[in-house]
């Protein structure tokens, strides 16, 4: 049944190349999750608002995020604002489709994590003479953040994993375009795919690890 | 002082405070008793401006609380409120718990306001859980901490909305020790209440809501032993029998 | 806005393109949920150290890109002599992924019924397998629906990356088009657009479904 021959050696000589672009990959998804964040706080806020104006939009961000595949995302920030003039390279077009993407799910877990919180908490701080905003920033946020932290690091890995669709557009620098680039001229599929499987694998493991040893120191009550 | 003048307050249409008329003189503990849905506790929450009423007046000091001139927010530092859950935040320890308000609202110094937290969580037999989280407490220690919370503002007047309706009946004695305690030192208490002994020994004067109405209030012996209204006679029998 | 030089036809290559995601999304689901029921009541049965290589194997599946996963999995076939189709090798990789993620699901709905609810059922007699199917079963699928719509409706979205394999599902027919008529903002629209009325309404079930179980509990 096997008549192929693994040659993992000539694999192996890669894995420096496949770790260059494992940064690229880090460092794409830290960044989509920064922007990510930052944006679905405003997107959580503005669809508690009462303007249609402030509202709707924040809506149709969301649903689309949510509704349409991420790598469809991606395609319509490289391809889609072609019909505009814009032209986005490889990576800004990936950065910008996780972006998206990461804020709209986040912001619907944020939501989530508002409407967790007893609404007799923040009674309790106006009733010691705290300002709305004060008391949204001292005693609602930090608890919060608590509850919206593990559904946020699920998305960090999903960020990860979502970094791996820039191959379709040309990105050649993340693990996933490294991968492929190797691939196209060596053509061992196999080996140079299961190596980046490994270091995908771990890359994942190693977030989630370190978000709940983070957890721990953060959040001691 | 408190002056409730003539206070309609609904939510839709349901009516919970049809003309209510009441005033605290400083000083003063008066006990409020009455049946569930009788509207005694949404009168705490207007009086410290959470719920906004439909009609007539409450003046705390002379200061109109729902004047839309009227600051609240400076207002509530003079009007403490202890709920029936406890409200702790979860994410800060007992200590920061009760510095927050001080610190924040009042602007002290860290070191001001832990003295006078300590000092306060001392008082309600709670300086040895100072870097505590609520969430390790009981729930007559949370309460506790809560009242101590309330005191570390300095309040000229605190409410307690059936501060021990949430408790298990071996912890209700420890709270009601610490309001105790309170009313001894002269402090203006608005008590919402389902402990009759409470309201019989430690309040000056005891008021029956009924149906949003203030069907009776008198000074606390002559309320419980000569009710006039029928009302509170059925309900002062029901409760003994 | 558009003035557009798409015709009906290629609305009907659209169309076809979202027939196959359809198809692929429920070979795969069938073929997950299937999996994923046997993995998860295995999962909930023996001990957490006895299910280790279960665990581990289908934490893999989570772990990694599906795109590496089915590059991989096509690598294999050929390598292995299969001469598995592409659209096999999607079906069957997006089903053990699909599987990895409801073996979660079908796990924590049944661990959310309570010990003592099948300690009774046993108590009147009812055999393992009764107890499963009469007791078990119709309480944790409350659980489980909510989720497992989400689930079906995560493999539709993500069944666009079997493009890779050189199928024509719904995101390459746009493409297709995109390159030929030249205007891809109007048609990656269309192709959103369908989508979204794919997933939007089964979407909005799910939740109300969620919404309506919490309440009546």
């Amino acid at each position: 049944m096997f008549t192929y021959t693994f040659q993992w050696r000539q694999a192996w000589q890669k894995i420096p190349l496949l770790l260059d672009g494992a940064l690229v990959t880090l460092e794409i998804a830290l960044l989509s999750m920064a922007m990510g964040v930052a944006f679905a706080v405003i997107l959580a806020v503005a669809r508690n608002s009462k303007s249609r104006w402030i509202y709707a939009p924040a809506t149709v961000w969301v649903e689309v995020a949510r509704n349409t595949p991420a790598l469809f995302q991606i395609y319509m920030a490289h391809f889609g604002l072609g019909s505009f003039g814009i032209h986005l390279s490889p990576y800004i077009a990936l950065l910008a489709g996780i972006t998206f993407n990461n804020a709209g799910y986040l912001a619907e877990t944020f939501r989530g994590a508002l409407r967790a919180i007893p609404g007799t908490q923040l009674r309790a701080a106006r009733s010691l003479g705290m300002p709305q905003t004060q008391a949204f920033r001292l005693v609602i946020m930090p608890q919060m953040f608590r509850i919206a932290f593990l559904p946020t690091t699920n998305q960090m890995v999903w960020a990860i994993l979502m970094t791996s669709l820039g191959v379709t557009v040309g990105m050649n620098t993340d693990l996933a375009g490294v991968t492929q680039d190797i691939n196209v001229r060596s053509f061992r599929t196999f080996e140079i795919f299961a190596l980046a499987a490994v270091i995908y694998y771990l890359i994942a493991k190693a977030v989630t690890l370190g978000a709940r040893l983070l957890a721990r120191r953060m959040f001691r009550y | 002082m408190i002056e409730i003048k003539d206070v309609y307050k609904s939510f839709g249409t349901l009516e919970v405070l049809k003309g209510i008329n009441l005033t605290v003189e400083k000083g003063e503990v008066v006990s409020v008793i009455g049946g569930s849905g009788s509207g005694k506790s949404t009168l705490l929450t207007c009086i410290n401006g959470l719920e906004p009423i439909n009609s007539g007046s409450i003046l705390v000091d002379g200061v109109e609380v729902h004047a839309k001139t009227t600051d609240l927010n400076k207002l509530r530092r003079k009007i403490g409120i202890v709920f029936q859950q406890f409200n702790a935040f979860p994410h800060l320890t007992v200590l920061e718990n009760v510095t927050l308000a001080p610190r924040k609202v009042l602007g002290m110094s860290k070191p001001e306001a832990e003295a006078i937290a300590e000092k306060q969580l001392a008082h309600v037999g709670l300086g040895d859980k100072l870097a505590v989280y609520p969430g390790r407490l009981s729930g007559g220690q949370q309460q506790r901490m809560a009242i101590a919370r309330a005191l570390a503002m300095s309040p000229e007047y605190v409410l307690f909305d059936e501060v021990t309706s949430a408790l298990d009946p071996q912890l209700v004695g420890e709270v009601l020790d610490t309001l105790k305690l309170l009313a001894d030192d002269g402090m203006t208490m608005i008590c919402v209440t389902h402990e009759m002994t409470f309201a019989r020994d430690v309040s000056d004067r005891v008021a029956f809501f009924h149906k949003g109405i203030m069907a009776e209030i008198a000074p606390s012996k002559e309320f419980f032993n000569a009710p006039q209204h029928p009302e509170t006679q059925k309900f002062l029998s029901n409760i003994r029998s | 806005m558009f003035e557009t030089s798409m015709t009906l036809s290629d609305l009907m290559f659209l169309a076809k393109g979202a027939g196959m995601t359809i198809a692929v999304t429920f070979f795969a689901v069938t073929g997950g949920t299937v999996m994923g029921l046997l993995f998860g009541v295995i999962r909930a049965q023996i001990s957490p150290w006895a299910a280790l290589p279960l665990t581990f194997v289908l934490d893999v599946f989570r772990s990694v890109p599906l795109l590496i996963q089915l590059v991989l999995a096509n690598a294999f076939q050929a390598i292995a002599g299969l001469n598995l189709p592409p659209f096999a090798t999607s079906c069957i990789i997006l089903a053990l992924y699909t599987s990895a993620y409801c073996t979660e699901i079908v796990r924590g709905a049944i661990d959310a019924v309570p010990m003592v609810t099948r300690r009774a059922a046993r108590s009147l007699g009812l055999s393992w397998g009764q107890d499963m199917t009469y007791v078990v079963f119709p309480m944790a699928l409350r659980v489980a629906l909510p989720s497992w719509i989400g689930l079906t409706l995560g493999v539709l979205k993500d069944s666009a990356l079997v493009l890779w394999l050189g199928l024509i599902e719904l995101l390459r027919s746009g493409q297709i088009l995109v390159t030929r008529l030249q205007e891809p903002m109007f048609i990656l629209l269309v192709v959103g657009l369908i989508y979204f009325l794919l997933s939007f309404p089964i979407a909005r079930f799910g939740s109300q479904l969620e919404k309506r179980w919490r309440e009546n509990d």
